[in-house]
């Protein structure tokens, strides 16, 4: 799709400095004005303090930068995977797909696990939501979005209840009911409304607060009941792809990652941007919390991982090989930690020792890209999720 | 939100954000490397996808046959 736009260029004198110039058409509270190019620029400049310009701004910014920069040099004193040397390496892995679930007649976007371990909630390109059960491969509910893409899906901790959502720009919460007959669609419940694509939810540790980020820019806590915006996060200058909580002992943060290449760290409750990193060099795709919180990992378009260490404000390790150019969609830790698991474009899944920094496996399987891997609650196997239409677990 | 601001605005906020970011407590790696070792070590113990578990205990390794109830 391509928006064509066309400038009509009008010569004549400016209305503020009554020079003969080419004409910015312009639109000032709906009042059409006719500045030369100098004066539009003026009048931009007035929202500045004086002195302030774009220059002056961006040497600043760089400046506390490189501050920064030094500031986190001075305690990277020492390697993770030097560290980790004295530890034993893994041994092989055989893990193969155990389950394949399909149903879907497009593209898998997304994936959650229910907190019995069992049950499996996934979204696709053509709208449809599923439920399934993962031990058995059944489809337990299925339901249809009025939007298709719909990128976010999630289960809620009680089991109870499904949130998704995608191009509509909205949040909708599902509750699930026993009753195979009942219409699921006519109990939907719209919590969230943003102004552009929703790209990730997530619920608290109760099923009455919902988390979502959006390609608007900003992440949103969200009361279900009421659909009341509780607060709202503004740091980011792009689009938001990709959330996480921090695992429920270590108190009120989460991390988001983004278009803009940063990925940060909020305070649920203050709002506030805690800690701020900016090391990848493309789009970050996945943001994933380790299991002791004290750190988290990013799967981004320029084909690394990084872990980032919360404690030492700093990148601690890069999982990345020549051999691997495509991006990494998405990423999951096994329930130690030791293992990272990582979903990319080229169709495969990378399992990093985290610790070492070293791949252990390669997991073929899918036909196309995989979109989404996710770890069972309690870590006896995964699920990846694919542009091929189909679901995988292994094991 | 951030695609209606301009660029003067987004600057701003990254410059207000760098400045609070300068001031932030932080360890060194010596210290925290060990502890997500050490925490890693204590959970690999239980970790299924590491240690493996027996056939009869996955819920997800392959069923025999068929079974009729």
């Amino acid at each position: 799709m391509c928006d064509q736009t066309f400038l009509a260029i009008t010569f004549g004198p400016c209305d503020n400095c009554s020079q003969n110039k080419p004409l910015m058409n312009i639109y000032l509270k709906n009042e059409p004005i006719n500045y030369c190019s100098l004066c539009v620029e003026l009048m931009a400049c007035q929202g500045l303090a004086k002195g302030e310009t774009t220059n002056t701004l961006k040497a600043e910014s760089e400046s506390l930068k490189a501050k920064l920069e030094e500031e986190r040099a001075k305690l990277h004193d020492v390697e993770l995977h030097q560290v980790a040397e004295k530890i034993d390496a893994l041994g092989q892995f055989v893990m193969k797909t155990r389950r394949t679930l399909k149903g879907h007649g497009n593209k898998v976007l997304c994936m959650d696990w229910c907190r019995d371990k069992r049950r499996i909630v996934s979204s696709s390109q053509d709208g449809k939501v599923i439920v399934w059960d993962a031990y058995t491969t059944n489809k337990e509910h299925a339901v249809t979005m009025p939007c298709t893409w719909v990128m976010a899906c999630a289960y809620a901790p009680s089991g109870c209840a499904v949130a998704c959502g995608g191009l509509d720009n909205k949040c909708s919460v599902y509750p699930l009911s026993l009753d195979k007959n009942e219409n699921l669609a006519a109990k939907k419940k719209s919590v969230a409304m943003h102004t552009n694509y929703l790209s990730s939810c997530s619920f608290t540790n109760s099923d009455m607060q919902i988390l979502t980020s959006s390609g608007d820019g900003t992440c949103a806590l969200w009361d279900v009941e009421s659909g009341q915006l509780l607060q709202s996060f503004h740091g980011h200058s792009a689009d938001v792809l990709s959330l996480d909580l921090a695992p429920s002992e270590t108190g009120n943060t989460f991390v988001s990652g983004g278009c803009d290449k940063k990925a940060n760290v909020w305070d649920m409750r203050s709002g506030q941007n805690v800690q701020s990193f900016e090391t990848h060099e493309s789009d970050i795709n996945n943001v994933k919390y380790y299991p002791s919180g004290d750190a988290f990992a990013t799967g981004s378009d320029d084909a690394t991982c990084r872990l980032y260490d919360l404690r030492a404000d700093r990148e601690v390790a890069i999982y990345s090989k020549d051999s691997i150019i495509f991006g990494a969609s998405s990423v999951d830790f096994s329930l130690s930690g030791r293992l990272l698991f990582a979903g990319y474009n080229d169709y495969t899944i990378n399992v990093w020792d985290v610790l070492k920094g070293t791949r252990v496996a390669i997991l073929f399987g899918h036909e196309n890209r995989v979109s989404t891997v996710r770890v069972s609650p309690d870590g006896t196997a995964f699920c990846s999720g694919s542009w091929d239409n189909t679901l995988r677990i292994w094991a | 939100m951030a695609r209606d601001m301009s660029d003067k605005e987004i600057l701003k906020m990254e410059l207000d954000q760098l400045k609070l970011e300068v001031n932030t407590p932080r360890t060194a790696v010596s210290t925290t490397a060990p502890e997500i070792i050490a925490f890693v070590e204590g959970k690999s113990a239980e970790d299924p996808l590491i240690k493996g578990v027996p056939e009869d205990k996955n819920p997800f390794k392959e069923k025999g046959g068929c079974i009729i109830t």
